[in-house]
């Protein structure tokens, strides 16, 4: 049984590891949905001013021709100018790297910015595309067949839980 | 028991020929994902790269500019490369028939059809015949089905209403050579609002209307009573056999929506209109231009709406 870390401490380390990056030109974007959970907390913990972007990267996705549209997408809410900003880019999971390839994508369309930085709160490996992150919380091996998932309990604290991949 | 033609096996979107008979929950997915393709309408690159390499053939058997002119968008917007056929001065009228043209168009590799035509049931026929990896979308049939106008209609009803539940609508007007109000009456049925009513007179109103699950009032003023949003349709002069009116004088007399009559409604209800609007006949313009009315961000959200529909069925 694969002992997971402690979501909630490595949000507290990854915020530390932030803070001295944060200056007038930087702004967070979160990614649907974990990502979104995960960026709402430090975006907090940093006292960040420009205001918190959501993204759902369901129409920028490499497989929908194999497998349609993602059944709920949600709006993606870019509210300040991508010209310019310092991108603090931020995911629960990293994996293959195709969902943050979608996300490059899909904030080139917004805008061009100065920079991008990945930060994820857990990479599992097994990387498909030559993206990497910056700030990364732990690294964690993830048993095959497994998903390594985020959640958001009742009292909004955030929890890592591995579950069958089917 | 026969299996609905617009849905695959697995109970997807294949095909949108008519809203009748669709479930909820496919209503539901059409509406959040426009949802959040007004987001992308709103930004300033509009291109979503989604249907990139696929071809979409509009197939117009009957004139119309506002609902070619918005699925173009739309598929331009989803990256298609649209292709525009104007068949009532094409091939049709040198005799071929209607899946010849079909087969010839599906030969040049088509992905979706966005079909219009006068005669009731020909997406459905279309339908019928397309492969597996082809899709149709009903942009109109002779006097039976709207989808996508219905579905935009109902899109704009939650946008400034939030819910059904609550909800008296009136559609008034020529509903007998409608197929927005069909398409309307079925989605709004389908999605729980209380009270749908129709307002019109006799001639205007199909026989058995009642079925629908509507109330039909002939009194406007008693019809827009307490009304939460009011549906105005076009007099469709073009569809019109035989005198079934005295005039338009004496139609905008009794039934063109003015801010007079619109006070029977509640203070806070929207006007809509699915256009082209005959000002002066079925609604005056302090009605068309003023704060009730919503028809221009109607004519928005069905951007939105129809690039919803296409990116669902291509992906089923």
């Amino acid at each position: 049984m694969t002992k997971l870390p402690d979501a909630e401490k490595l949000c507290e380390k990854l915020a530390a590891e932030l803070r001295p990056l944060v200056g007038p030109k930087t702004a967070m974007v979160g990614l649907y949905t974990g990502g979104v959970w995960l960026a709402e907390r430090l975006h907090k913990l940093l006292g960040m001013k420009a205001p918190l972007g959501l993204m759902d990267i369901a129409f920028y996705r490499d497989d929908y021709a194999a497998r349609g549209l993602h059944h709920d997408p949600k709006r993606t809410t870019i509210p300040f100018d991508v010209n310019g900003a310092e991108l603090l880019l931020v995911d629960d999971v990293l994996y293959s790297g195709r969902t943050v390839r979608a996300a490059m994508n899909e904030l080139f369309d917004y805008g061009r910015p100065a920079s991008i930085t990945l930060v994820v709160l857990v990479d599992r490996g097994g990387r498909q595309l030559p993206i990497c992150a910056q700030h990364i919380g732990a690294n964690v091996d993830v048993p095959g067949g497994m998903r390594l998932r985020l959640k958001r309990i009742d009292d909004g604290a955030l929890r890592l839980e591995l579950e069958d991949a089917a | 028991m026969q299996r609905n033609p617009q849905l695959n096996a697995n109970g997807e979107l294949q095909h949108l020929l008519s809203i009748e008979g669709l479930p909820r929950e496919v209503l539901l997915q059409i509406l959040d994902t426009a949802e959040s393709f007004v987001g992308v309408t709103e930004r300033e690159v509009k291109k979503v790269p989604l249907l990139r390499g696929k071809s979409v053939f509009n197939l117009f058997f009957e004139p119309s500019t506002r609902t070619r002119t918005t699925f173009e968008i739309a598929a331009k917007r989803l990256s298609a490369d649209v292709i525009n056929l104007n068949i009532a001065v094409s091939s049709q009228s040198k005799g071929e028939s209607l899946l010849d043209t079909v087969a010839n168009l599906s030969a040049m590799q088509a992905d979706i059809f966005v079909v219009r035509h006068n005669s009731s049931g020909a997406p459905f026929l279309i339908a019928r015949h397309v492969k597996p990896h082809e899709h149709v979308i009903n942009a109109g049939d002779g006097r039976h089905a709207h989808p996508t106008q219905g579905l935009l209609d109902l899109y704009t009803i939650r946008h400034y209403k939030k819910d059904f539940s609550r909800l008296t609508v009136a559609i008034v007007g020529d509903v007998l050579h409608s197929r927005v109000a069909r398409s309307l009456i079925h989605g709004l049925t389908t999605l729980g609002a209380p009270e749908v009513r129709v307002i019109g007179p006799q001639t205007l109103l199909p026989a058995g209307v009642e079925s629908l699950g509507v109330r039909v009032f002939h009194d406007m003023r008693a019809g827009l009573k307490d009304c939460d949003v009011v549906v105005m349709l076009r007099l469709q002069n073009e569809r019109m056999r035989g005198a079934l009116l005295p005039s338009a004088q004496e139609f905008f007399k009794n039934y063109g929506l003015t801010l007079d009559k619109l006070s029977a409604a509640r203070r806070d209800a929207i006007v809509m209109h699915p256009g082209p609007m005959n000002r002066g006949v079925e609604i005056d313009s302090s009605v068309a231009d003023g704060p009730h009315s919503v028809i221009l961000p109607q004519v928005t959200f069905g951007i939105a709406v129809r690039m919803a529909v296409m990116s669902i069925v291509a992906g089923n």
